[in-house]
Formats: C-alpha cells, structure tokens, sequence
C-alpha cells in the first residue's frame, strides 16, 4: 500500500477499514541468498537497498528482538556530516544526501527536519580547529559556516555566553544537520525492504554459524538453522558476541551511553547544539521535550543502563551552558550498548570467512550513518567490493596504521 | 558501582579511571613479538558479555591499579585484587 494525503482522506472518509499491516510477520524459509543479522537501522537499510538498488532476492534479516527495539530506537536523533578526515566525509556526506530524499523513496515520513546544527566555540584554537573542519566540510561537497558571537547570541540568547571557562565565542555550523525520528526510520526501511519481498523475521536470535572449510553455510538460530549463501551482521553493541560465533575477536568494546529527556516545553531550541568542552548536546524534540547526552560511562557494559555519576556529569554540563536547565524536570533516562571501535570509526568489510560480512564499531555516531551504511554494505554484499565512499572503513588498517581517528579517541578512555 | 578496594575497603568507582580488559597486563615483548602478536594486543578485544576482568586506576585515591571482576550484564563487582598481585601470579617481575 502507498501511503499518500489522498489515501489519509480516503479511509479517513471510509472509517480507516483499508489499512494493512506495514509489514509481514512471515515463518523463516531453510534457505536464503542473503542472511541480515540485526533489525536495527543498518540490517534493514541494508536490505532494503539490497533489493531495491542492487536488486537482489531471496533475502531475510533475522533479529533476536523486535525490529528497532536496539540502538536505533535509543539514540537522540542527529543528523550531520560535519567531519574532518578524508575516510570519514565523503561517506558521511553521501548519507545526509540520501537523508534528504529518504522519506520520498521509501515512502514513509520519517519526520526528517533539518533544523540546523552547532558546535560551540571557546577559544582562538578552537576557531582555528573548526576553520579547518569546515574547509574540509565544504571540500567534499558538504555546507559549513562560520558564527560569531553575536551570530549565536542571536539565535540562542539564553546560553552562558560569559562563562568564565567555556565563554561562547562562536560555532560552526551544519544548516543541513538535524534530526529524524529515529523509530520511523527503522519502521520505514523494514516496510519497504517487506514490501519488495525481504523477510524480516523477528524473535530469532543468532546463536552460532555453520562454517565449514573457510565458507559460511548458514546460521543457527533460536528458531532453528537457517542456510545462506552470503551472511552480513549488522548488530551493533553485539558485534563481539555474534562474531565470536565465528571464532573472531574485533577491535572493538561494548560501552554504555545514556540519553535523557526533560519535561514537554515550549519552543526553546530549534536546532542542535552541542558543547564538546562540556560533554553536553541538546535538541527539542517536536514535542516539547529537551532531548540531551554527553559521554560514555567509560567501561565495558552490556546493560543498556548506566550509573548515577555520567547523569550528573551530563547534567552539569548541561547547567553550565544553559542554567535555565536547572527549572525543567527530567522526564527520563535510558542506556543503549555502543560498539566503540579502537579509533572511534567504523568497519564495513569482509572477514576471513568465505560469505561472512560485518558491519559494525559506530560507536555513539551510528544513526546518521543509516542510509549510507545500509547502500555501501548492500553494495559490498551484492559486488564483493567497497563502495567508493567506503574504501577505508577495514579491519586491517588497524594493523597497517591507517586508523581514522576523526577524535583521536575510540573505546581507550585513557585517551580521554 | 562500588569497588571493594583490597586495602582501602569500599570506594565509589568515580575516584577511579578504568583502562579496560586485564589481559593488557601480559604485554608482549617489545624486542621480539611480531607485528601481529602486538597489533592483537592492541586492538583485539574479547569484549564478554558476563564475568569480566578489567584494570581500574585509582587515581582520586592510593594510585594503586586493581584487577575487578565484574558482570558487564548488571555491573555486579565480584572480585577486587591489586593489579600487582596478579600480575606477579602471572608471571610478570613487577
Ligand atoms: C543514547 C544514544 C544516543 C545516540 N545518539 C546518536 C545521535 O544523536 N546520532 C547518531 O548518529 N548516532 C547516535 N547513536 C548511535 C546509533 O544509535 C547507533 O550507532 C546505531 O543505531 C547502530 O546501528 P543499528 O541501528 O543497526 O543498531 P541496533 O538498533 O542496535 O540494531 C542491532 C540489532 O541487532 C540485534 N541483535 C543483536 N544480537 C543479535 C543476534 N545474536 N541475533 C539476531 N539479532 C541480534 C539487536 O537486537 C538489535 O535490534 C546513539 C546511541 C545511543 C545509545
């Protein structure tokens, strides 16, 4: 079914009798092409670009819980490609642009909105840092401003412009940046990944691989085996634990990071901000509430709830640039496992095993990345081969030296 | 959480800093490891789901490094020792 304004009217006016389920609830066949571990946002952007762009068939992704219950229906939502490193922009510039027509070609209002993004600036170094980062930004195709203090003053006049450590001396910003309604997304792609024939089986938890001789046969499941000519997992904070199945230790850790929201407000913020010297980043969402984060907890977690000590690290961040926080109540809090890669970038490649393809290490930056990273694992599953904007996102520049290390900083919290 | 420091008794874990995965204290020789054997040392993680050993640093406090045993599914602590006990057990001269 296309969802249009004239079909709202039509079963508006026919007493909404004509609606059907947005996707199958369909038994798992013996066999596939293609296997998709993982229902969170990247298994089934992957999918579905698996058979709508690189039109392929026979495909299902199987996912332990239900579809979008993992990170991709915990995060705070944002947008943007404002990176520096030249592994890292292309890729994340050819995700915000396929954001901009995502809702058209899926056919699915994933509230999109780019409202804007800002990364405060408070020192001359600062200024200089992100001079460059823009330059870098608008080098690959991408937008990128410079504010100054006044130009920020005008749009949020209730910051803590004259604080004595982190005084306000301008930003940069991503006009294009924003935020999306992260549930729809997921929600979106597994209706149009159903309804071009992909299988989205849930409750079906990946509890082994059936190697043999160097090649994937298949995957043992909570609902029984399940054969696959090419198996690609996508189970961000599990990565370690699925890909263990086939004897592989990843350069990556297990964290907890914590999000919040506050009480509805009134319109307040109308984009997003973050303030990295304080470890706080704010945004409203459409119904009232400040939607807020800062760090990692800072230790191996598989809880999907953190600790007192963070919340009140966020939280004073968050008083520090914005005191009126301190009126507004928290409404609440919740923790999603972040695969934290070794230089806080991504993999997207092939391992040592014939069939077998991981997708994972986002780290606490994976949202953005949905569309993109869905479009360059479809096409490295469907081709054997990297998308261009994808080269260097392997397992081996760890050891040949070629980390991207956009921050400097990946899981080590003693780089912090 | 609450580490149940071995010589100081109960600490909150904000006084300390946490490097990760207590594996990091068999270093490979520097002089005649491979590239390899040290890349896996590096970068290469077990990352359980469960019990796991990790270093903490107690730098708020003794500055002592301790081993704590503790299930990365609920956080429970389970075991606390000095980092310089194991290690010794382990085999390393200091
Ligand atoms: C609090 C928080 C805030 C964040 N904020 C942002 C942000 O503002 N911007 C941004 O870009 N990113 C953000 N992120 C990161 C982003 O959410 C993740 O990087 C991204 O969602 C990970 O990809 P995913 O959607 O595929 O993961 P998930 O939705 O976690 O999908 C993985 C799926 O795999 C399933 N699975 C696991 N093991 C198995 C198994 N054995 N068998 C079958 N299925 C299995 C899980 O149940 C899960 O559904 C945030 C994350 C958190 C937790």
């Amino acid at each position: 079914m296309r969802y249009s304004g004239f079909r709202i009217l039509k079963e508006a006016l026919t007493g909404h009798k004509g609606w059907t389920p947005a996707w199958r609830d369909p038994e798992p066949q013996a066999s596939y092409d293609y296997v998709i571990v993982g229902g969170g946002g990247h298994g089934l952007a992957t999918a579905y670009y698996l058979a709508k762009e690189f039109r392929q068939a026979r495909i299902a992704v199987l996912e332990k819980g239900y579809l979008g219950g993992g990170n991709v229906g915990r995060n705070t939502t944002i947008i943007r490609s404002n990176y520096l490193l030249d592994g890292n922009e292309p890729f994340y510039e050819f995700s915000l642009k396929l954001w901009e027509g995502l809702e058209q070609d899926f056919n699915y209002n994933a509230m999109v909105s780019q409202r804007g993004i800002i990364n405060l600036i408070h020192t001359d170094a600062a200024r200089d840092a992100a001079t460059r980062r823009g330059n870098a930004m608008i080098l690959n195709g991408a937008d990128a401003e410079l504010l100054n203090r006044d130009q920020v003053k005008a749009m949020y006049p209730f910051l803590n412009f004259d604080d004595a450590r982190f005084p306000i001396k301008g930003a940069l910003m991503q006009r294009r940046g924003g935020t999306v309604r992260h549930d729809a997304v997921a929600w979106g792609y597994a209706r149009g990944a159903d309804s071009r024939g992909v299988d989205l089986i849930q409750n079906c938890e990946v509890t082994g691989m059936r190697i043999e001789n160097g090649r994937i046969l298949g995957v043992e499941t909570s609902r029984g085996f399940i054969g696959a000519k090419k198996v690609g997992v996508a189970v961000a904070g599990s990565s370690s634990r699925v890909m263990a199945h086939a004897g592989m230790r990843l350069p990556i850790e297990s964290h907890v990071l914590q999000a919040f929201v506050s009480e509805g407000l009134k319109p307040l913020i109308d984009g997003v901000m973050t303030f990295g010297a304080g470890h706080f980043y704010v945004s409203q969402s459409d119904k009232g509430g400040l939607v807020f984060g800062g760090d990692i907890d800072g230790y191996n977690s598989y809880a999907q709830r953190g600790n007192l000590p963070v919340i009140e690290d966020v939280i004073e961040g968050g008083m520090a640039l914005m005191p009126m926080l301190g009126r507004a109540r928290l409404l609440r809090a919740w923790g999603g496992i972040m695969d934290m890669s070794m230089d806080g970038s991504p993999i997207i490649d092939r391992t040592p095993v014939e069939g077998l393809y991981f997708n994972g290490g986002w780290c606490y930056g994976g949202f953005k990345a949905t569309p993109a990273s869905g479009w360059c694992f479809a096409h490295l599953l469907a081709r054997d081969e990297p998308h261009p904007t994808a080269t260097a996102y392997r397992f081996d520049r760890f050891l040949k030296g070629l980390m991207i290390d956009e921050k400097g900083q990946g899981a080590t919290p003693n780089l912090h | 959480m609450i580490i149940n420091h071995p010589i100081l008794g109960p600490r909150d874990a904000q006084e300390f800093v946490y490097l990760g995965d207590a594996s990091l204290i068999q270093r490979p020789d520097g002089m005649t490891a491979s590239i390899e054997a040290f890349h896996d040392y590096t970068y290469l993680r077990d990352n359980s789901a469960g019990p796991h050993r990790e270093l903490w640093y107690h730098e708020q406090g003794d500055r002592s490094w301790l081993v704590v045993t503790r299930n990365t599914l609920t956080h429970e602590i389970l075991k606390v020792e000095l980092a310089r006990d194991v290690a010794r057990a382990e085999g390393r001269s200091r």
